[in-house]
C-alpha cells in the first residue's frame, strides 16, 4: 500500500492524533466534526496567562494530567533589574507568587527569577532540550510558533486551552491548510533572519497565513542557524499562520545534542533516526505556496502599527494613496498619524529615543553577539536610552563568559537581567507617550511598548547601529 | 459556559481595520489573577477620548460589536474575550478575525460572525446612519439577520462549537470522557520523548 505523500506538518500532526474508540465517539454526538484530538508533548506555562486556568482546575476539582510534560517560568512581567529583590510592583508580584503557588500545588517544575534556567518561555524550551523535532508544543503566548524551528508543531493558546491541556494533555484542533514559504537563493550581505521574516510580512501582510500551518523551506532557510530559524518561526503568527515550522537537519541535531533534557546515548540515536523522516515528501502539493528570492530579504523596518506595515530600510515612508484598498489606505493614514511620520520621508531620517535589544524574537546568544559586534568600539549617542535584555539566565551567563556584557557597557548600553521586558511593557521597561523605539521584538502595535509609544521593528544589528547614530541606521552607516 | 442561542440587539460600529488584542485590552490590565473585572480595560486607551464610538450615548447597552477586518489579531490573551464579554457584548462581527481570538471566543460563548467585506462595509454604514438598528445573530440557524435592511445571511461555525454554544458545554469535560483513549495513546509515545522534571 503506498501512502499519499505528506508534508512535514501533516506527518507531525498525524503522529499526535489520539484515536477515538467507538464507544466514546458515540457518547459525543458532535464527534463527526472536523476537529482532531491532538496530544501535546510539551506545555510551557508563565505567570500572565495561567492563573485563571489553575483557578479553573481547582473550581472543577481537576488535576494536572502530566506535570512532567509541563514546565513553567517567570518572564512576562518580571523586572530586568534587581531580580534578587522582591518585585516592587504589587500586582506583578502577586502574579509571580500565584505562579509559584500553583506550580507547587500541582507538581510542575518552575524556573523562578534568578535561576540559571529562567528566561523567556520560548528561549528556555529549546535551550533546555525540551523542544525537540516532531513534537507538539503549546503555551499561552502567541509566539509559541518559535519552537517550530525544530520541526515541531507549536502554537499559542488562550487561557481556556491552557486549562484544557493542563487537565487532559490534549487539545481538540481543526485541521489547517498546508502552506509553503520557499525562499531560494542567498541572503544579501548584512541581512539577518529578522529581515527574512520581515520580508515575508511585506509580502503577506498580517493575514496571509490565516488558516494554515506554514513550512519555511529553500536554501535561505536551510542556511540559517537554529537561532535564525527560531527568529523566523517566531513571527509566523504576525502574518497570521497558525504555526510555522522548518524541517530538522544536521544543524538542528547539532544544536540539540547534549542539551539537558535531550535524549542521550542509544535514545539519541533512535531519536535522530526518527527525526530524519520528518520532512515533506517528494511530490507534495501545498494548499498554498509563496516563492521568494533571498534578494528580497534586504534589511527591513516597520513604519506603522502592525508588523505588516514594513519596508526596506533603504526605502521611504509610503503614501496612503499607494494603497488600492480604502481600508488599507485608512489604516496607513491612521498609522502615520499615530507614528508621527510623513509620507516620502527616508527611513534613515527617523530619529529614535530608545533602543531595545531583546524578546523571544532576538535575545538569543547569536543575536547578542551580532549586536555586540556592531557596538564594539562605538558609543551610544547621547540621550538615547538603551536596553539589552538577554532571553534567559543561560544566555546571560554565556554572554558574560564571552565578554559581550563588557562590550555593551563600554559602548554605553544598559545591560539587564532576563525577561520579556519592553517587548510588551508589563514591567517598568516602557516607552513614555510619544517616545520612539527601534526594537528587536515582534509587535509594533499602538501602545505595545507603553502607552502612546511608537515602535519600529528591526534586527539586532540595525538596532545597535541605530543606538549609535540616534537615527535609523544599518551597520554600514557606521564606517 | 452558558448556552447561547440568539443574540439580538443594537450594534457599536467600530470602523477600524486591524484591531489587535493589545488595543482590546492593553497589557497593564493583564496583571490580575482573577477572571473578572476586565470590562474596565476594554479599549481603555481609546475610551479616554470622549468622541470614541463606544462612549456615545446612543450606543449604550449595545450587545454586538461590528469592526473592520482583522479584528483580534496579535496576542493570545484571552483577557481580550473576557473584556468584550464582561463589558456586555455577546457577538462580534468582522470580515476577518485573528485566529487565536476567534478560537478563544469559542471557549467563552462569544459569537464571532465573519461576513464578506462588502456586507461588512454595508452594515457599518447602516449602523453609523441609524444607531438604533437591531441585528439578530442566530446560533441555531447560523444566520445573521438585519430585518430593517432585508439582510439575512448565513455565517460559519464549526459543528462541535455550535453544539457546545447551544448546550452551554465545557469542552474539557467532553475531552475527559476520552481519558482511556488518551491513556492508550500515551502508551505508544516514543521512549526518547523528554520529561520536564
Ligand atoms: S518576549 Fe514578548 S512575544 Fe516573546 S514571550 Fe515575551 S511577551 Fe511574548
Amino acid at each position: 500500500m503506498t501512502q499519499q505523500p505528506r508534508t512535514l506538518s501533516q506527518k507531525v500532526w498525524d503522529n499526535h492524533v489520539v484515536p477515538t474508540s467507538n464507544e466514546s465517539a458515540s457518547s459525543n454526538d458532535a464527534a463527526d466534526n472536523g476537529a482532531a484530538l491532538l496530544y501535546i508533548d510539551l506545555h510551557l506555562v508563565h505567570e500572565v496567562t495561567s492563573p485563571q486556568a489553575f483557578e479553573g482546575l481547582r473550581i472543577s476539582g481537576r488535576t494536572v494530567r502530566r506535570p512532567d510534560l509541563t514546565v513553567a517560568t517567570e518572564d512576562h512581567n518580571v523586572p530586568t533589574e534587581n531580580q534578587h529583590l522582591p518585585i516592587p510592583d504589587e500586582i506583578g508580584r502577586k502574579q509571580v507568587d500565584t505562579l509559584r503557588a500553583n506550580t507547587k500545588e500541582f507538581g510542575i517544575t518552575n524556573y523562578p527569577m534568578g535561576h540559571e534556567s529562567q528566561g523567556i518561555v520560548h528561549v528556555i524550551g529549546p535551550e533546555l532540550g525540551l523542544t525537540l523535532p516532531g513534537m507538539t508544543v503549546v503555551c499561552g503566548d502567541s509566539h509559541t510558533s518559535t519552537h517550530g524551528a525544530f520541526g515541531a508543531i507549536a502554537f499559542g493558546i488562550g487561557t481556556s486551552e491552557v486549562e484544557h491541556v493542563l487537565a487532559t494533555q490534549t487539545l481538540p484542533q481543526l485541521a489547517q491548510e498546508t502552506m509553503a514559504i520557499t525562499i531560494n537563493g542567498e541572503l544579501p550581505e548584512g541581512s539577518t533572519a529578522k529581515d527574512v521574516v520581515l520580508a515575508v510580512l511585506a509580502r503577506t501582510g498580517t493575514s496571509g497565513g490565516i488558516g494554515a500551518i506554514a513550512e519555511y523551506r529553500g536554501s535561505v532557510i536551510e542556511n540559517l542557524s537554529m537561532e535564525g530559524r527560531m527568529t523566523v518561526c517566531n513571527m509566523s503568527i504576525e502574518w497570521g499562520a497558525k504555526a510555522g515550522l522548518i524541517a530538522p537537519d544536521e544543524i538542528t541535531f547539532d544544536y540539540l545534542k547534549g542539551r539537558p533534557h535531550a535524549p542521550q546515548g542509544e535514545a539519541w540515536d533512535e531519536a535522530v533516526t526518527a527525526w530524519r523522516e520528518l520532512k515533506t515528501d517528494e511530490g507534495v502539493i501545498f494548499d498554498r505556496e509563496i516563492i521568494m528570492d533571498g534578494s528580497e530579504c534586504v534589511p527591513h523596518i516597520t513604519w506603522g502599527t502592525n508588523p505588516g506595515q514594513v519596508a526596506p530600510i533603504d526605502s521611504t515612508i509610503p503614501y496612503p494613496a499607494d494603497y488600492d484598498d480604502t481600508g488599507e489606505a485608512d489604516a496607513c493614514s491612521r498609522a502615520l498619524e499615530y507614528m508621527d511620520l510623513t509620507p516620502g520621508m527616508a527611513m534613515r531620517d527617523i530619529n529614535i529615543d530608545t533602543v531595545f535589544i531583546g524578546s523571544c524574537t532576538n535575545s538569543r546568544i547569536e543575536d547578542l553577539r551580532a549586536a555586540a559586534a556592531v557596538a564594539k568600539g562605538h558609543k551610544v549617542k547621547d540621550g538615547i536610552r538603551t536596553l539589552v535584555v538577554p532571553g534567559s539566565g543561560m544566555v546571560q551567563k554565556q554572554a558574560i563568559a564571552e565578554g559581550l556584557d563588557k562590550i555593551f557597557i563600554e559602548a554605553g548600553f544598559d545591560w539587564r537581567e532576563p525577561g520579556c521586558s519592553m517587548c510588551l511593557a508589563m514591567n517598568p521597561d516602557k516607552l513614555a507617550p510619544g517616545e520612539r523605539s527601534a526594537s528587536t521584538s515582534n509587535r509594533n502595535f499602538e501602545g505595545r511598548q507603553g502607552r502612546g509609544g511608537r515602535t519600529h521593528l528591526v534586527s539586532p544589528q540595525v538596532a545597535a547601529a541605530t543606538a549609535i547614530l540616534g537615527h535609523v541606521a544599518t551597520p554600514e552607516d557606521l564606517s | 459556559m452558558e448556552a447561547v442561542r440568539i443574540v439580538q440587539g443594537r450594534v457599536v460600529p467600530l470602523e477600524r481595520n486591524d484591531v489587535d488584542t493589545d488595543q482590546i485590552i492593553p497589557s497593564d490590565w493583564l496583571k490580575q489573577v482573577e477572571r473578572t473585572g476586565f470590562e474596565k480595560g476594554l479599549f481603555s486607551e481609546w475610551r479616554d477620548d470622549p468622541d470614541f464610538v463606544m462612549n456615545k450615548e446612543e450606543h449604550a447597552g449595545a450587545k454586538i460589536l461590528l469592526a473592520g477586518p482583522n479584528f483580534g489579531t496579535g496576542s493570545s490573551r484571552e483577557h481580550a474575550v473576557w473584556a468584550i464579554m464582561q463589558y456586555g457584548f455577546e457577538a462580534v462581527i468582522s470580515p476577518r478575525f485573528g485566529p487565536i481570538f476567534a478560537n478563544n471566543s469559542t471557549k467563552n460563548g462569544l459569537v464571532c460572525v465573519q461576513v464578506d467585506q462588502e456586507l461588512g462595509d454595508q452594515l457599518m454604514a447602516a449602523v453609523q446612519a441609524d444607531p438604533q438598528l437591531e441585528f439578530v445573530v442566530d446560533v441555531e440557524k447560523l444566520r445573521l439577520e438585519v430585518p430593517a435592511l432585508a439582510v439575512d445571511v448565513a455565517f460559519a461555525m464549526d459543528a462541535q462549537v455550535q453544539h457546545r454554544f447551544l448546550e452551554g458545554l465545557d469542552d474539557i469535560g467532553l475531552t475527559m470522557q476520552q481519558g482511556d483513549d488518551i491513556s492508550a495513546f500515551e502508551a505508544t509515545r516514543p521512549g526518547y520523548m523528554p520529561a520536564s522534571n
